[in-house]
C-alpha cells in the first residue's frame, strides 16, 4: 500500500520548464540564521481579515507572544518571532508592492519565550474541535503561498463531505526548495501533521504528492509512512502540479466544478511545511513564528536554504546569502512563474513567502512583446484549457463579454502560457486585468 | 477573353433581367419599409439634430439620442448636456417649451505634476502601457501611489482628444475639455478632477501623505507648507498637508496671486504655466 | 563564512529592479527561431528541387525570398512601421521560399515579384501583419499568379531524369517543344470529367499509376512546382517541423488521408473517373500543401479538434476540385477556402474546460 506505485498520471496540458534552477539550493540543508536586530512583522498577509494589533508601542513582548487577534473567523492570530519592544506599528513595504501595516520589534538578544500552549499529545483522542482551536490559536495559515487560515480549511462547510486529505509536497515552481528541504530534514512532522489534519477531517484517505524529482524525499517519508494510513504518491514532474485542482485531478482523478472549492470535490489540500507547522502547534503548542525559505539566484554568493523568521528583512536574507555579486535584474518573492517581483528592498518576510529569488539583469529584461502568431503552444500549456491567444486578444480589445464567455474566471494565473509564448505577450497580466474588469462589472 | 461574335438578343435579355430584379428588390424594400415603419417621437429627432452629436456620455446617457429621448421625457433639462454651448441649450429649450436648466461649464484637470524627470520611478517596468493595467503589478511604476501613472488610458478615452502626455504626465487642455467626465472615471488613480470650467489656476498634487515623505519621491509635489493658505484662506485650504484651491469660493485665485503666494515647488500654478513647465520637463524649482 | 567574504559582502541597491507581472522566466522561444526552423525544415525541399530543376531553381528561390523581404521592408517604409525588427522575425523570408516552392523552376523574373507583392502586402500586411492574416500569404500569391499569369504557372521543366518512358512525355513529345512537360495530374486531368467508366480513361490511369512509375513520381521524377516533387523531401521536412514542435500532426495527417479516401472510394466505385489514391497522394502539391501549407500557424486553427475539422475539409474540397473540377490541381484553393472558415472552426471546436462538465455553459454579464 505504501510502495511508491508507477507514477501517476497528471492532468493534461501544462510545461515543463527546462531548467528547474533547483540545484542551486535543493543540496543545501536548511540553516538557522542568527538573531536579527529588527523584526517587521506584516498585518495583513493572510486571506480574509487582517488581525487587530493587541499590543502598542513601547510593550515588552517574549516570542510567541500574541501580537495581533484574529478578526472575525477568517483570519489568523499572528505572533512575536523573538522577545523585545514593540517600537512602532506602522507601514513598510508590502510584497504585493503597496505598502503594508508591520508590527516592529526590537530584538533584546534573550530570546525569551513567552507560554506556549500546553502540549497535546494524545490528540487522537482529543475532540476535532480543540484540535481546530489550537491551529486557530497558534495562527497558522496555508505556508504554500495562499495563505489561507488553516482552521477554516479544516472546516469544510457541512453540506461538502470530504473524504481525501491531500498534502502537497509537489513544490512545482522552479528554484524552490524549501519543501523539499522540509520533507527531507522533518519526514516526521509532516507525517504526523497529516494524521493529525485527518483525524480533525474524519478522512481515511491521506495522500501526499510529490513530484519525482524529489526521489529522496520520496523515500524518507515512505519509510516513516509505514504502518500509517498517509500513502506517498508519487507525482509526474509538470507545472502547475502543485495547484489544488491539478493535485486534486492527479491524485484523487476528480475535477473541481468551475467556481468551486476542493472541498466540493471532497477534498482538502494542505502545503507540507502547514503540515509540519500543525505537528508543531499540536504537539508542542508553538504558534508559527518561522517558516524555511529558499534563498537564491544565480546572482547570489551562497544560495541555499533557511530558517527565517517571520519580519526577517529582505536584506538580512540576502546578507545570509552572502550578498550578491552584481546587481540584481529582480527579487522575487516566491517562484519565478507567480511569484511577486519587488520593487522595494525594505520589504519583510511573512508566513507564506517560501522563496526570494533574484535574477540577473539579463534573465528580467524582457524582450520586446510583438503580436500573437497563433502557434497554439499556451493551449498546449494551459491547465485549464482555456485558450489564452484567444483570450489576450479579446481582452485587449476591451471585449469583457466575449472574454468572460469563454472562461477568463477560470484561469489560475499560473502563467504556464506567458512562459511558453514565443511573442513574449503579456498574457498573465492581460488575464488580471480582465478579471478586475469583470469584477467592477459584476 | 475574345471578341468574337457576341449576340445582341443575349446582352439585351441580359440587361434586361438585371434590370427588372433590380426593379423588383427596390419595390420590395421601398414597401417593407413603408409596412413596418417604426413611429418615432418626432421631437426627439429634433432634439438629436440640436444637439452637438458629441456622444461622449457626459450626461450619464448612452449618447446623444438617449440624452434626447430623455430631454423630451422631461427627465433631464437640456442644460444638463456638458458639450452644449448656452446658445445651443436655449434652442433646444425654446423648440420643446421647457426650462434650460443651469448649464454649469466644468473642466477636467490632472492634479498631478511628477513627470518623467520630476517623479521617481522604479528602474524599468516590462508589462502592458495601460494605467489600469500597470496598477495590477506592485501598484504601477510610479513610486508616488497618488500620482499620474501618464501611460494614457485618460488620452485615449477623452471622445475629444483634449488630453496630451507629456514626458510622462497626462494634461488637459482646457479649450478643448467639455467637462464630460469620462477621463476621471477611467483613472485608475483617481488623479483627475472635474472642476468648475471658470478655475484657471490649481494645486497639481494629489498625495495626503506627509510633505517630507512626498518630498523624497517627487521633486514637484506639494509639501503642505501652508503658504497658501495663510496669504488667503478664503480660496485654498489644507487637508492632510495637501493643498487644494476652494473652488466653490465665490472668487477664485488668478495669476496675480499665484505670484504673490510664491509656492516652493510649483505645486500651485495657473493652467497655462503647468503645462509649459511641464513641457520643459516639470515644475520643480 | 570566513571573514574575507563577510567584509566583502555587497547588498543590492535596488536601483536596477524590473517590475513586471508574473511568469518572470520564459522558454527563451521567439517567433525569429520559430521561422528559423521552418527555413530548416524546408531545406530538404528546396535542395530536391534545386536537383530536380537545376540552378534555375535555386536562382528563382533566392529571387523570390529577397522579393519578399525586400516587399516588406517597403510596406514598413511606407506604413512608417519599425523596417528592421518586421523584417527580422523572420516571416518574410519563410513566405519567400515557400512561394517559391510554388513556383515553377522556369517563371520569368516578374512572377516572383508580382508574387512577392501579392504575398506580403495583399496576404499579410494589409490585415495588420504577422498574425492577423486569415490566408496563407504563399497562397495567396500562388492563387494570384496562376489566375493572372497562368501560362508562365503552368510551364513545367522537364525534371532530371525523366525519359521517353513517361506516359506524359510520351504524350506530348510530339505537340509541345522539349522544355516543358505535363504534371501527371495534367495528364490524368486531360480527360473529360464525366463519370466515364470507359476502358480509355481506365487505362490511361492504369499508366499514369503502374508500380514503376509511382516509384518515379515518389522519387520526385515528374514535372512540378521546385518543391512538389520529391516525396521523401517533403517528408524528411515534416519529421523536422513535428520534432521543433511547429505544426500540428493532425493536419498533414487528415488532409492527406481524406483525399486518398475519397479518391480510394471513387476509384473503387467508378475506375473511370479518377486514378487510385496513391496516385493521388505521390502528384501535385498535395504533400507539400499538407505539410507547409495548411499547417502554417497563423492560418491554421488553433486547436487539436479544430485541426481535423479543417484537414478534412481541405481534402475533400482539394478531391472535389482535382476529380470533378475544371483546374488539376485543387490543393491552394481548398487550404485558401478551409482558411476562410478557421474564425469558426476556432470559434466552435474548443476545448472542455477543466472543471466544466459540457463544452460551453452561458456566463451572464450584466
Amino acid at each position: 500500500m505504501n510502495k511508491s506505485s508507477r507514477d501517476v498520471m497528471t492532468f493534461e496540458g501544462g510545461i515543463h520548464p527546462a531548467d528547474s534552477g533547483k540545484a542551486l539550493s535543493e543540496n543545501r540543508p536548511t540553516l538557522t540564521p542568527p538573531l536579527l536586530e529588527r523584526y517587521q512583522v506584516l498585518l495583513c498577509e493572510n486571506v480574509g481579515k487582517p488581525p487587530k494589533p493587541v499590543v502598542k508601542p513601547g510593550d515588552l513582548v517574549g516570542k510567541y507572544q500574541l501580537l495581533a487577534a484574529a478578526e472575525g473567523f477568517v483570519s489568523a492570530n499572528l505572533h512575536a518571532p523573538t522577545s523585545g519592544k514593540v517600537v512602532k506599528i506602522g507601514e513598510v513595504p508590502g510584497p504585493m508592492g503597496i505598502p503594508a501595516p508591520a508590527i516592529e520589534i526590537e530584538a533584546d538578544g534573550e530570546d525569551a519565550a513567552a507560554e506556549v500552549f500546553p502540549p497535546l499529545d494524545d490528540w487522537r483522542d482529543t475532540d476535532p474541535k480543540v484540535l481546530i482551536g489550537r491551529i486557530a490559536d497558534c495562527g497558522l495559515v496555508g505556508m504554500g503561498g495562499a495563505s489561507f487560515p488553516t482552521h477554516v480549511k479544516l472546516s469544510p462547510p457541512p453540506d461538502k463531505p470530504v473524504d481525501t486529505l491531500i498534502l502537497n509536497g509537489a513544490e512545482c515552481e522552479p528554484f524552490l526548495t524549501a519543501d523539499h528541504r522540509l520533507m527531507l530534514e522533518h519526514p516526521r512532522d509532516v507525517i504526523t501533521g497529516a494524521q493529525i489534519m485527518a483525524h480533525i477531517l474524519g478522512v481515511n484517505r491521506i495522500c501526499i504528492g510529490i513530484e519525482i524529482n524529489k526521489r529522496d524525499a520520496i523515500e524518507s517519508l515512505e519509510t516513516l509512512a509505514e504502518g500509517t494510513p498517509v500513502r506517498i504518491v508519487p507525482l509526474k514532474v509538470r507545472y502547475p502540479q502543485g495547484s489544488e485542482k491539478h493535485l486534486i485531478r492527479a491524485i484523487a482523478g476528480r475535477e473541481v466544478p468551475s467556481g468551486g472549492l476542493p472541498a466540493d470535490a471532497g477534498c482538502v489540500v494542505q502545503n507540507v511545511a502547514t503540515a509540519a507547522a500543525c505537528s508543531d502547534a499540536v504537539l508542542h503548542g508553538l504558534p508559527l513564528v518561522e517558516r524555511i525559505v529558499t534563498v537564491t539566484g544565480e546572482v547570489l554568493c551562497h544560495p541555499g536554504n533557511w530558517k527565517l523568521r517571520i519580519g526577517t528583512p529582505l536584506l538580512e536574507a540576502l546578507r545570509l546569502a552572502g550578498g550578491v555579486t552584481d546587481e540584481p535584474g529582480k527579487i522575487i518573492f516566491g517562484g519565478p512563474m507567480m511569484g511577486f517581483a519587488q520593487r522595494s528592498l525594505g520589504v519583510p518576510i511573512a508566513k507564506n513567502t517560501s522563496g526570494i529569488l533574484l535574477l540577473t539583469r539579463e534573465e528580467a529584461l524582457r524582450h520586446r512583446s510583438t503580436s500573437c502568431i497563433r502557434c497554439g503552444r499556451c493551449l498546449q500549456g494551459c491547465p485549464m484549457h482555456l485558450s489564452p491567444c484567444l483570450l489576450a486578444t479579446a481582452i485587449e480589445n476591451g471585449r469583457w463579454n466575449l472574454a468572460a464567455q469563454n472562461h477568463v474566471m477560470d484561469c489560475i494565473e499560473c502563467g504556464a502560457c506567458a512562459y511558453v509564448c514565443p511573442a513574449h505577450r503579456p498574457l498573465v497580466q492581460l488575464m488580471r486585468s480582465a478579471k478586475m474588469e469583470l469584477r467592477k462589472r459584476k | 477573353m475574345m471578341l468574337c461574335a457576341v449576340d445582341p438578343g443575349q446582352v439585351l435579355m441580359a440587361v434586361a433581367l438585371m434590370t427588372g430584379a433590380g426593379l423588383l428588390l427596390g419595390a420590395v424594400i421601398g414597401l417593407v419599409a413603408r409596412l413596418f415603419r417604426v413611429e418615432g417621437d418626432s421631437r426627439v429627432d429634433l432634439v438629436t439634430e440640436l444637439l452637438p452629436g458629441a456622444n461622449c456620455g457626459g450626461c450619464g446617457k448612452a449618447g446623444c439620442r438617449d440624452f434626447a429621448k430623455s430631454v423630451v421625457a422631461g427627465e433631464n433639462p437640456p442644460g444638463k448636456c456638458p458639450v452644449s454651448t448656452r446658445e445651443q441649450a436655449s434652442a433646444i429649450a425654446l423648440a420643446l417649451g421647457v426650462e434650460v436648466g443651469e448649464v454649469v461649464p466644468k473642466k477636467a484637470v490632472v492634479r498631478c505634476s511628477g513627470t518623467l524627470f520630476t517623479s521617481d520611478r522604479v528602474a524599468y517596468y516590462s508589462g502592458i502601457l495601460k494605467c489600469s493595467s500597470a496598477m495590477l503589478v506592485g501598484g504601477g511604476p510610479k513610486v508616488c501611489r497618488y500620482g499620474c501613472l501618464g501611460m494614457g488610458d485618460c488620452a485615449r478615452k477623452c471622445p475629444f482628444g483634449a488630453i496630451e502626455i507629456v514626458n510622462n504626465l497626462a494634461v488637459v487642455h482646457e479649450e478643448l475639455c467639455v467637462g464630460c467626465g469620462s477621463c476621471a472615471a477611467v483613472c485608475p488613480r483617481g488623479v483627475i478632477a472635474i472642476v468648475p470650467a471658470a478655475s484657471a489656476v490649481h494645486v497639481y498634487c494629489n498625495s495626503p501623505e506627509k510633505g517630507a515623505e512626498k518630498r523624497k519621491v517627487c521633486r514637484s509635489a506639494c509639501l503642505g507648507c501652508g503658504k497658501c493658505v495663510r496669504k488667503d484662506p478664503e480660496k485654498f485650504e489644507l487637508t492632510a498637508s495637501l493643498a487644494r484651491v476652494k473652488y466653490s469660493a465665490p472668487e477664485v485665485p488668478d495669476a496675480a496671486e499665484v505670484e504673490a503666494v510664491g509656492c516652493p515647488t510649483g505645486a500651485l500654478t495657473t493652467i497655462g504655466a503647468h503645462y509649459q513647465a511641464i513641457r520643459k520637463g516639470g515644475t520643480e524649482k | 563564512m570566513s571573514e574575507e567574504v563577510r567584509s566583502e559582502l555587497r547588498l543590492p541597491t535596488g536601483k536596477q529592479l524590473v517590475l513586471s507581472s508574473s511568469p518572470h522566466i520564459s522558454t527563451g522561444e521567439s517567433v525569429r527561431k520559430i521561422m528559423l526552423k521552418v527555413l530548416v525544415a524546408m531545406l530538404p525541399a528546396a535542395a530536391a528541387g534545386v536537383w530536380f530543376f537545376g540552378l534555375r531553381a535555386l536562382w528563382v528561390i533566392l529571387f523570390t525570398t529577397l522579393c519578399c523581404v525586400g516587399a516588406e521592408a517597403l510596406w514598413c517604409f511606407l506604413a512608417k512601421k519599425p523596417v528592421l525588427p518586421t523584417i527580422r522575425d523572420g516571416s518574410a523570408a519563410v513566405t519567400g521560399v515557400l512561394l517559391a516552392l510554388n513556383l515553377p523552376a522556369g517563371v520569368p523574373f516578374y512572377v516572383p515579384l508580382i508574387g512577392a507583392f501579392l504575398a506580403i502586402w495583399l496576404g499579410k500586411q494589409v490585415f495588420g501583419g504577422l498574425g492577423h492574416n486569415p490566408f496563407n500569404p504563399a497562397l495567396v500569391a500562388r492563387v494570384g499568379l496562376l489566375i493572372a499569369i497562368p501560362a508562365a504557372m503552368t510551364s513545367w521543366p522537364v525534371p532530371r531524369g525523366m525519359d521517353e518512358h513517361y506516359p506524359e512525355v510520351r504524350e506530348f513529345r510530339a505537340s509541345v517543344d522539349a522544355v516543358t512537360c505535363a504534371t501527371p495530374l495534367g495528364v490524368a486531368g486531360q480527360r473529360p470529367k464525366i463519370v466515364a467508366r470507359n476502358a480509355a480513361a481506365r487505362r490511361n490511369f492504369a499508366a499514369l499509376s503502374s508500380g514503376r512509375v509511382l516509384r518515379k513520381y515518389f522519387w520526385g521524377v515528374r514535372g512540378g512546382c521546385i518543391g512538389e516533387t520529391c516525396v521523401p523531401a517533403l517528408l524528411l521536412g515534416g519529421v523536422i517541423l513535428f520534432a521543433f514542435n511547429l505544426i500540428n500532426w493532425r493536419v498533414p495527417l487528415c488532409f492527406a488521408g481524406t483525399v486518398a479516401l475519397v479518391a480510394g472510394i471513387v476509384n473503387l466505385c467508378c475506375p473511370g473517373v479518377t486514378p487510385p489514391p496513391l496516385f493521388h497522394l505521390l502528384t501535385g502539391g498535395l504533400l507539400l500543401g499538407a505539410i507547409f501549407m495548411a499547417t502554417d500557424m497563423v492560418t491554421c486553427p488553433i486547436t487539436g479538434t479544430g485541426c481535423v475539422v479543417f484537414a478534412i475539409g481541405c481534402g475533400v474540397i482539394t478531391s472535389v476540385i482535382r476529380i470533378w473540377g475544371n483546374y488539376p490541381e485543387g490543393v491552394s484553393f481548398s487550404i485558401l477556402f478551409m482558411n476562410a472558415l478557421v474564425p469558426l472552426i476556432d470559434r466552435w471546436c474548443t476545448d472542455r474546460p477543466f472543471g466544466y462538465v459540457s463544452k460551453r455553459r452561458k456566463v451572464e454579464v450584466k
